[in-house]
């Protein structure tokens, strides 16, 4: 074997212990509960938490609204942008960036200064407006990832040609981006999609500082007072935000083999 | 009475004008070429016409209804585009049937129609494919059927067979002009091939910098060019620099040697320059009987293409090329070789000097 070679398995394994011995770890600690032998103890008792469904449902219920506002802001605006105001793209890119550049903590008490219950516009004053607020915030936090994954969705087509061949055709702007647009960028809206999915799940310091009983806030509690099921919680929160990868990977892999086809 | 106007249309971006007082009008049914090179105006021409740009001065009249203001989705104007177009996410059936269902027409009659439609394009199995199970041929074939499914009033064509290659390129456009015949359509077509354009049409528009050079049939595109940009675009052309000699004759000197126009030189005054232009297969190699017009020259090169052989002779600062028939009984002259060329007075032309701008 050349030594370069070796020199990049090395790396490898590196990597691969690096990321995977302490996920092993946990998954072998989360199975410890009873002392001396191996169980699925731990899950069964957070599986059996009513808090633990309350807070996967309030944040799946949330992820999906994030979602559908994210798509119905991020679409349009890049499609719009790719269309007619392609020399706003850098602008709209470094806008779509900051929430990466800004911490959360910084973006939730600007929140709270601006939509306090004794403002103008008093979002926190009840649970459901606030159930708003943090899901506009949430929007705000995976704009980076989902207006990347659109854009870059709305790069592989081309956008004007199929929209004169739609306008020509007598369809207006609304029919355009719903049957001829979102379709042939369906999987980049869905990558998009995923991403926030697994971002608002594990999210803690808005849903905490905004006090809403999300997972992410549930899941810090439980790690403060028990031992072995935050480990559990840990694996169960993983294999959810891997599910959504392989969702990506899956689709993505459909479209790449139509778009092949097609050359 | 013309169907289609494009009355005195001027466009200009920001530092260029990319269109210049185009006039025409398009009778019904008539198929009109827009040939030109790239930045030429013609396409830009075909997008204002089909509502994707908006005029900066002039007008589009559609059966007498002016539709300049008009977004392109409300002119019933069909379009081909030179990349297909076609739904990706959509099969045949459904790209043919687009227009149809965003006019909220009944299934029945949609289906109906695409069938119609598929069948004029002889494609009639194809109904279920996605367009990237399809050749460039077949999808450009689709964007047709699409672009005819609506009956728009009006076909506009952008270099719809630029991206394919040469044998389905000549196969392509003869179907078109086929359907274009049977169902009597109006149609804009835009190219930067002057075969495509001569082989189509009824009438073409020469463009240049976004001015209409010439507007006429093919065959008077091809034989009277009334330019020197048109002459040499459209086909090969000699173009001989000479000076007048007698204007009421035609006479023309062309490095000292005579020659005559096919009319008068009426605004020429003797001693000015003129320009004037002759078809290379109009020109015979020795004297032949009923050619009003000799010159001695020498063989420059001598080029076999195949079918006709192209020799150039030069004169002393002009030249020119002649095509003659391939003969294996003839032997070719050699380079070097000193010539008599001969052509008739008509095919002579004048040409008008380019505009002094």
């Amino acid at each position: 074997m050349k030594p370069r070679r070796l020199g990049s398995w090395l790396l490898i394994v590196f990597g691969v212990l690096y990321f995977f011995v302490p996920l092993l770890g946990t998954f072998e600690f989360s199975l410890r509960l009873l002392r001396g032998v191996y169980s699925v103890a731990a899950y069964r008792i957070v599986l059996a938490d009513p808090r633990f469904a309350a807070t996967v449902t309030y944040s799946t219920v949330l992820a999906l609204a994030t979602i559908a506002v994210g798509v119905l802001l991020v679409l349009p605006t890049a499609y719009w942008i790719q269309l007619r105001l392609p020399r706003l793209r850098p602008v709209v890119e470094f806008i779509t960036l900051l929430p990466l550049v800004i911490p959360a903590i910084v973006l939730v008490f600007g929140y709270l200064r601006i939509y306090n219950s004794s403002s103008a516009l008093p979002l926190t004053g009840s649970a459901r407006t606030t159930d708003l607020l943090l899901m506009f915030s949430y929007v705000t936090l995976a704009l980076p990832y989902m207006y990347r994954a659109v854009d870059n969705g709305l790069r592989a087509i081309d956008v004007r040609t199929l929209t004169e061949a739609a306008q020509s055709l007598g369809a207006g702007w609304s029919t355009i981006l719903l049957r001829v647009i979102l379709p042939n960028v369906r999987v980049a809206v869905l990558s998009g999609a995923f991403l926030t999915f697994a971002i608002v799940i594990g999210e803690f310091t808005m849903a905490s500082l905004l006090d809403r009983p999300a997972f992410g806030p549930y899941l810090q509690l439980i790690g403060a007072n028990r031992a072995y099921e935050p480990a559990a919680l840990s694996i169960i929160s993983f294999s959810i935000t891997w599910a959504c990868m392989g969702f990506i990977q899956v689709f993505g892999r459909g479209a790449s083999g139509q778009v092949a086809g097609a050359h | 009475m013309s169907f289609l106007e494009i009355d005195h249309l001027q466009k200009r971006f920001a530092r260029t004008t990319a269109v210049e007082q185009v006039h025409l009008e398009v009778t019904r049914g008539e198929f009109v070429s827009f040939l030109g090179p790239s930045g030429c105006g013609k396409t830009t021409t075909l997008r204002i016409i089909a509502g994707f740009e908006s005029p900066s001065s002039g007008a589009i009249r559609l059966d007498g209804v002016d539709i300049t203001q008009r977004p392109p989705h409300q002119r019933n104007v069909g379009m081909v585009f030179q990349s297909y177009a076609l739904f990706p996410n959509m099969t045949v059936a459904q790209n043919v049937g687009f227009g149809l269902k965003v006019a909220k027409k009944p299934a029945a009659e949609i289906t109906q129609r695409v069938e119609e439609m598929l069948h004029l394009i002889k494609l009639p199995a194809l109904g279920n494919r996605f367009p990237y199970q399809l050749s460039g041929g077949q999808q450009q074939r689709v964007a047709l059927a699409r672009a005819l499914a609506i009956r728009p009033q009006v076909l506009l064509l952008d270099e719809p067979l630029s991206a394919l290659d040469a044998k389905i390129r000549v196969s392509l456009r003869l179907e078109i002009r086929s359907i274009q015949r049977e169902l009597g359509i109006t149609t804009i077509y835009v190219t930067h091939d002057q075969e495509e354009a001569l082989s189509l049409s009824d009438r073409i528009v020469v463009m240049s910098e976004g001015r209409v050079e010439q507007i006429g049939t093919p065959f008077e595109i091809y034989n009277f060019p009334r330019t020197s940009f048109v002459a040499s675009f459209v086909g090969t052309l000699n173009i001989l620099r000479g000076q007048v000699a007698d204007p009421a004759h035609g006479k023309i000197l062309v490095d000292g040697q005579e020659v005559f126009a096919s009319r008068g030189l009426e605004r020429a005054r003797t001693g000015d320059a003129v320009t004037v232009a002759l078809r290379p297969e109009i020109v015979s190699l020795g004297e032949v009987a009923g050619n009003g017009n000799r010159m001695r020259g020498t063989v420059e090169d001598v080029n076999f293409l195949g079918s006709i052989v192209r020799i150039r002779v030069r004169f002393t600062d002009n030249a020119i090329s002649l095509d003659t028939f391939n003969n294996p009984s003839l032997s070719l002259p050699q380079r070097g070789q000193a010539l008599t060329v001969s052509f008739p007075r008509e095919a002579v032309l004048a040409l008008e000097a380019p505009p002094s701008t």
